[in-house]
């Protein structure tokens, strides 16, 4: 039993999403609640992105129902999705090589020089500032292109976008993926802080079931589009979750081999 | 160096600026190489130099006059064309729209006797349906928008040619309206210079250029941000159809008479020339009005120039070409001289 009591802030059931032939989701269910940090892990094309870009409002599922605290919904855009305070750190990060740090961070979230509609650089570079620097996040300036960032700097660029925009769900595929030892621990303490602090429901999905083990209260698996194991992170254990996944990994080498034998 | 710094006198006023901190002309000198219009503007100071020593006759107020109207328009056009590069989409069918737009307005003037000023609205009110079909079938259907606009380009032409019957007409006249609007003198360029001025506005300091910028730029990632990258381009499809029917409007008032085929694919290759010329990218993401209007000022001393010199109109071909070659070849260095340099 999980120890969270609190409401639900999303619940998908039955989620189908199809692309040609590929079923990236089969029927799946799951809920996260108030306050709760829940882990998404999976194999690789398990379907994980793609459920969380359905929960984004970037991909419209075929089937399957969304309720986002209790109401049912269908969440239509991105911008939909944010107005019900969902932000997401996508895997592939959705950074502008040719924009500033600080035009990336306030993307679709722009401030303006009331009553003009010109953009208030001055505002947006110095928030972006402060953000990256409680962050600890370490770049020579908020004015450079974000091309000239390294991997883990425009990780930091896209989490710190996503954790300062005041959102209530937080939706992070692999922040930590191109993280050194440094910022990944650095992305890990701010997740605790969010985590206590208790106002903000967080799913991260990552490889790294110690990591993920440590920081999530609730792990879900998913495998082929369905999600096999759902447990509270202290009831479960990087054992059990490699021995699942190998598992389904050699019913599937010997589901190919069969034909051949036969 | 140790030997120097002792025999230096202690009294000197002056420190020797340090590697650091150079003479506050160098740091002026390198701020401007490091912006991306600098080389062209460079390139165009070196052209003027070039043919004023050849023909004094070049800075005439005369030949001004005739430079700001081979500029005006073309400008104009290529401030739309550098919105669309951006937002990575190109418009074929600019100098189609240039034709069609004042024909409008003569008809709404001539045959339903509207006042001017509504018979150019009219017109320009056509030329954004033109470009939300541009942007539309770009959009929706996922044509190229090469191929949408090459179709355009046709189908606005062959209906130009057929409302105008193929004859040019008289540009009508209404009081201040047509000197306004392209006919006084410099009348066209400060329009030109406005507009450039405004969409450069637009382009940095609002969030639609913020948001054309990141829709070339990284079209998935703008919309998964939620960007809504359609609506940008589109509306940028329209913008640029508009801005190239009002530089029609205004180069018929200019010469008085509306031409079936004014413009054409040659304005639009200049425009979207100009742009390349000006540091706008093909490839979306990057590109400034600025920098395009710096193009085609270039592109137009360039002819004006060889014009002055009676240089034939083959010949001139072959230097225009030559000439885009080398400024891009130039603009492509130089950028990447300033890119290795900003480290
Ligand atoms: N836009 C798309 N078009 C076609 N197929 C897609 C698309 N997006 C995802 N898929 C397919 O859906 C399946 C699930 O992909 P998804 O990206 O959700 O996996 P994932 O669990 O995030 O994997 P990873 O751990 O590698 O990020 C894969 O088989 C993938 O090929
Ligand atoms: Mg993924």
């Amino acid at each position: 039993m999980s120890e969270f009591t609190t409401p639900e802030v999303i619940r998908t059931e039955g989620l189908v999403k199809r692309f040609g032939a590929v079923t990236a989701l089969n029927g799946v269910s799951l809920y996260l609640r108030q306050g709760e940090v829940l882990g998404l892990v999976g194999d690789n094309g398990a379907g994980k992105s793609t459920l969380i870009k359905i929960l984004t409002g970037f991909l419209q599922p075929d089937e399957g129902r969304i309720f986002i605290d209790g109401t049912e919904v269908r969440l239509h855009s991105v911008s939909h999705a944010r107005s019900l305070g969902i932000e997401t750190v996508y895997q592939d990060l959705a950074l502008i090589n040719e924009l500033s740090v600080y035009h990336n961070m306030f993307l679709k979230r722009e401030s303006l020089l009331k009553p003009f509609p010109l953009l208030d650089n001055r505002r947006m570079r110095r928030l972006a500032r402060e953000y990256l620097e409680s962050m600890g996040v370490n770049i020579p300036s908020v004015d450079i292109e974000v091309a000239r960032l390294s991997g883990g700097q425009r990780q930091s660029i896209a989490i710190a976008r996503a954790v300062y925009s005041q959102a209530r769900i937080l939706l992070l595929d692999e922040p930590l993926a191109a993280m050194g030892a440094k910022e990944g621990s650095l992305i890990m303490n701010l997740i605790r802080t969010l985590k206590n602090e208790g106002q903000v429901s967080i799913i991260m999905i990552a490889h790294n079931y110690a990591q993920v083990l440590e920081i999530c209260d609730r792990v879900n698996l998913l495998q082929h589009g369905r999600i096999v194991l759902d447990k509270p992170a202290a009831q479960t254990s990087v054992e059990e979750l490699t021995e699942l996944v190998m598992r389904e990994y050699r019913a599937g080498v010997n589901q190919r081999r069969q034909p051949a034998a036969g | 160096m140790a030997e120097n710094v002792l025999v230096a006198p202690p009294m000197e006023e002056e420190p020797e600026p340090t590697p650091e901190r150079p003479s506050p002309w160098l740091r002026l000198a390198r701020l401007f190489l490091r912006q991306r219009e600098a080389s062209i503007v460079v390139v165009a100071i070196a052209l003027i130099i070039y043919f004023q020593l050849s023909k004094p006759a070049f800075l005439s107020a005369q030949n001004i006059r005739t430079l700001s109207q081979f500029v005006a328009a073309t400008a104009i056009i290529s401030a739309g064309e550098v919105m669309l590069l951006i937002c990575g989409e190109i418009d074929l069918s600019v100098g189609q729209v240039y034709a069609l737009a004042p024909f409008i307005m003569y008809f709404a003037k001539q045959e339903a006797g509207l006042p001017l000023i509504v018979g150019l609205i009219l017109g320009l009110i056509v030329c954004a349906l033109v470009g939300l079909f541009n942007g539309l079938i770009t959009v929706a259907l996922r044509v190229p928008s090469f191929i949408t606009t090459l179709g355009t380009l046709f189908l606005i032409n062959g209906l130009t040619l057929t409302i105008s019957q193929g004859f040019p007409v008289l540009t009508p006249s209404e009081g201040l309206v047509d000197e306004v609007l392209g006919h006084a003198s410099y009348s066209e360029i400060i329009w030109a210079i406005a507009i450039a001025i405004v969409m450069q506005i637009v382009l940095s300091w609002t969030r639609w250029g913020l948001h054309t910028i990141a829709t070339g730029g990284n079209l998935l990632g703008a919309s998964e941000v939620g960007v809504n990258v359609a609506r940008i381009k589109i509306g940028n499809f329209m913008l640029c159809s508009v801005l190239g029917g009002f530089a029609g409007t205004l180069e018929a008032f200019r010469i008085t008479s509306i031409d079936p085929q004014a413009g054409g694919t040659d304005i639009m290759f200049l425009a979207v020339a100009g742009a390349v010329i000006g540091g706008t990218a093909l490839t979306g993401g990057l590109g400034t009005i600025i920098g395009a209007f710096l193009g085609t000022l270039v592109l137009s001393i360039l002819r004006d120039g060889f014009t002055l010199l009676g240089v034939s109109a083959f010949t001139f071909d072959i230097i225009l070409g030559a000439a885009i070659l080398v400024a891009m070849i130039l603009n492509v260095r130089l950028r990447l001289w300033r890119e290795a340099g900003r480290e």
